[in-house]
């Protein structure tokens, strides 16, 4: 059923727009990724470059003004784009596809116990349901059988020992305002992970967190997930987070990706400029911050070519005409420039 | 002998009551509990900590935005906590607080025109004609076009804003500003801006700041002192390269090993620190770390530990410090 290949999810040239009052904006214009299995992949960049529309694409929950155009996204070597969409609800979405959200405050249901919402995760995404079991109407009337609810719940109170949450059982039966921040991110985790996934989406999972909590956070989802062999699309503009998590790195900016590298060759030779610059941007004991100048492009009438030329110091008149083709700077290190930093301009 | 301090805070403290279901009083959270400290004039003090540290509470506390419970504030030699009304309102231009959020600070239904102007009619002056001049003045100063006092705050990119919020307080010339987590929200690149901004206002109209955040990297390079607050309390204070290097107490300690250090060992193979913060409500006896202090011995659930000297410029709330 999968490819032979160990790539889980392969993004080829994904072009989403919406419709805006000012016009189609292209949020992703030709967006390229790959996540091997049991890889946690960065997706690095600021406010506005389609991080998070690149995670929405994936699990097929983007907003009804969004429009796919072209491009594929196939997971385990089917086109998630062209599957029926009723195969996508039952099967991939929250099944082997789950997802971390940002804000573990507003994502659970105040009004419910957090065992009923652990349970109604199970029931719907249990790696014991049948794959052909029940939907709509008749899905809701349909048997729970209770093996399996019994299973499914003693799978989910494991979960949340297992992401170390005090008194796990006793957990289930409180309400998600009596746990704190970096707990309610702990159960989220627990939810993400209970379907048995083979893709993690996390959108940003520590930004709302304090710093110690976040590098509690960091250190059990990393040690979840590389025990499970689970792969992980990791969201962040923090490139402080990524180095502490990733094994590699993309960078997106203005709704295409720029550069991808492992993560220890990405923080030794950044080669984008607009990598290399955002890199000095962040401050550093003994140095002024250095910032990027100019202002990250509109999507409605993004610049053309490649679209961090206005900005660019190294800029010629190519850089104007066309986006750059992906070129690697080192065996897995892959660039869209044609003036790389710090190495040798190719004729 | 150093200059005399342009701002003193002395034992402050800030109670917020719990009440039961029936609004009866059954306890206190003691957001800030005795914090003093002392600014130097063009100083910059740091002010960091965890959500709930009290951060918030001493910065809303030290303007006047929430009333102490206790404890004196002393600016510019004149003491200030007890003030009312037309007194108080004469110190404010010289102490000014630049609020977390610039977006929702800034009223949505004004232009930015209308909101620069508006500090300068209550406290100064100026005629209208010397107004506009002034506004133009401090637009030009925050490095934004004077196409922009006719835009409403939802057009303005978040680096923006937080521009026009600056300019609106040094409008009035303010002595020493407390700014209230300054860069949160904001994108890396933005940040830098943001930061150096901040770095040449203070040089252009010799400011001091309270710089009150939780992002350590950003403090260690804009300020030169630092306070870690921790429940309420100042757990240690320090000059900032001293308090990075050789941090003494262990919640400090705990917290810079927190930061990832790109391009050093990573975080999550080298962090230890368990557990969150208790609740402020229900204190644990003696200090207030010992739940999820890695070096607490018997004596730190007797004692509370107050802030000692370790040395002239560093002091810390430790019993094993030093």
């Amino acid at each position: 059923m999968l490819a032979p290949d160990d790539n889980l999810l392969e993004v080829e040239n994904l072009r989403v727009s919406f419709g805006t009052e000012r016009g189609v904006a292209k949020v992703l214009d030709g967006v390229n990724l790959t996540i091997r299995r049991g890889e946690i992949m960065g997706l690095v960049g600021e406010s506005g470059c389609g991080k998070t529309t690149l995670a929405r694409a994936i699990l097929g929950i983007l907003p009804a003004n969004a429009r796919h155009e072209t491009g594929s996204l196939r997971f385990g070597g089917e086109d998630l784009l062209r599957m029926p969409r009723r195969r996508v609800d039952d099967q991939i979405r929250g099944r082997r596809i789950t997802f971390i959200p940002q804000d573990p405050f507003a994502s659970f249901n105040p009004l419910f116990r957090i065992g009923s919402q652990a349970r109604e995760v199970m029931k719907w995404k249990s790696p014991r349901r049948p794959e052909h079991a029940g939907r709509g109407l008749f899905g809701f009337f349909s048997r729970y059988p209770r093996a399996r609810r019994k299973a499914d719940a003693a799978d989910a109170v494991e979960m949340m020992r297992t992401v170390q949450i005090p008194r796990a059982d006793e957990a289930f039966d409180k309400l998600p305002h009596e746990f704190s921040g970096g707990q309610r991110q702990r159960l989220m985790i627990a939810l993400a992970l209970m379907p048995q996934p083979d893709l993690v989406i996390a959108d940003e999972p520590t930004t709302a967190l304090d710093v110690t909590i976040q590098a509690q956070i960091l250190k059990l989802l990393k040690r979840l997930v590389k025990e499970r062999g689970v792969s992980v699309l990791f969201t962040t503009h923090d490139l402080g987070t990524a180095y502490e998590i990733c094994d590699r790195i993309t960078v997106m900016y203005a709704g295409q990706e720029v550069e991808m590298a492992p993560v220890d060759d990405f923080f030794q030779r950044p080669s984008h400029p607009y990598t290399v610059r955002l890199l000095e941007s962040l401050p550093k004991p003994g140095r002024e911050p250095r910032e990027i100048g100019g202002e990250i492009p509109g999507l409605v009438d993004p610049p053309a070519g490649c679209r961090f030329h206005p900005r660019c110091a190294h800029a010629t008149d190519i850089c104007h005409m066309k986006r750059p083709a992906t070129t690697s700077v080192s065996a897995a290190h892959d660039l869209r420039c044609y003036h790389p930093v710090g190495a040798t301009v190719p004729a | 002998m150093r200059e005399a301090p342009i701002l003193k805070a002395d034992r402050l403290s800030r109670h917020f009551p719990v009440r039961n279901a029936f609004g009866i009083r059954t306890g206190a959270v003691r957001a800030l509990d005795g914090v003093s400290f002392e600014v130097a004039p063009g100083e910059t003090l740091g002010i960091v900590g965890e959500s709930g540290c009290g951060k918030s509470t001493l910065g809303k506390a030290l303007v006047g935005i929430h009333p102490l419970s206790g404890g004196a504030i002393v600016f510019e030699g004149e003491e200030i906590s007890r003030l009312s009304g037309r007194e108080r309102r004469a110190v404010a231009p010289r102490l000014q607080y630049c609020h977390q959020d610039p977006g929702n600070s800034l009223d949505p239904r004004w232009t930015v025109r209308r909101s620069l102007e508006e500090p300068l009619i209550v406290h100064t002056e100026l005629e209208a004609a010397e107004r506009v001049i002034r506004i133009r003045d401090l637009l030009r100063q925050v490095g934004l076009p004077q196409t922009h006092l006719d835009l409403y705050p939802h057009e303005l990119s978040g680096g923006q804003q937080r521009r026009v919020g600056l300019a609106r307080i040094l409008a009035l010339h303010p002595r020493l500003v407390v700014l209230d987590e300054p860069t949160s929200g904001l994108d890396m690149s933005v940040q830098a801006t943001v930061l150096k901004l901040f770095g040449e206002l203070r040089q252009a109209f010799a400011l001091t700041y309270l710089f009150i955040s939780h992002d350590l990297s950003v403090v260690r390079m804009m300020c030169d002192r630092v306070a870690v607050m921790y429940l309420g309390r100042i757990v240690e204070i320090a000059p900032t390269e001293t308090l990075f290097r050789a941090p003494q107490h262990p919640y400090t300690q705990s917290l810079l090993a927190a930061i990832p250090d790109i391009g050093g060992r990573r975080v999550t193979d080298t962090f230890t620190l368990e557990g969150e913060p208790p609740d402020p409500a229900r204190l644990p006896s003696g200090c207030r770390f010992r739940t999820r202090c890695p070096r607490a011995v018997a004596a730190c659930a007797e004692t509370d530990p107050a802030l000692r000297p370790l040395r002239p410029d560093h002091a810390a709330a430790c019993l094993l410090a030093g």
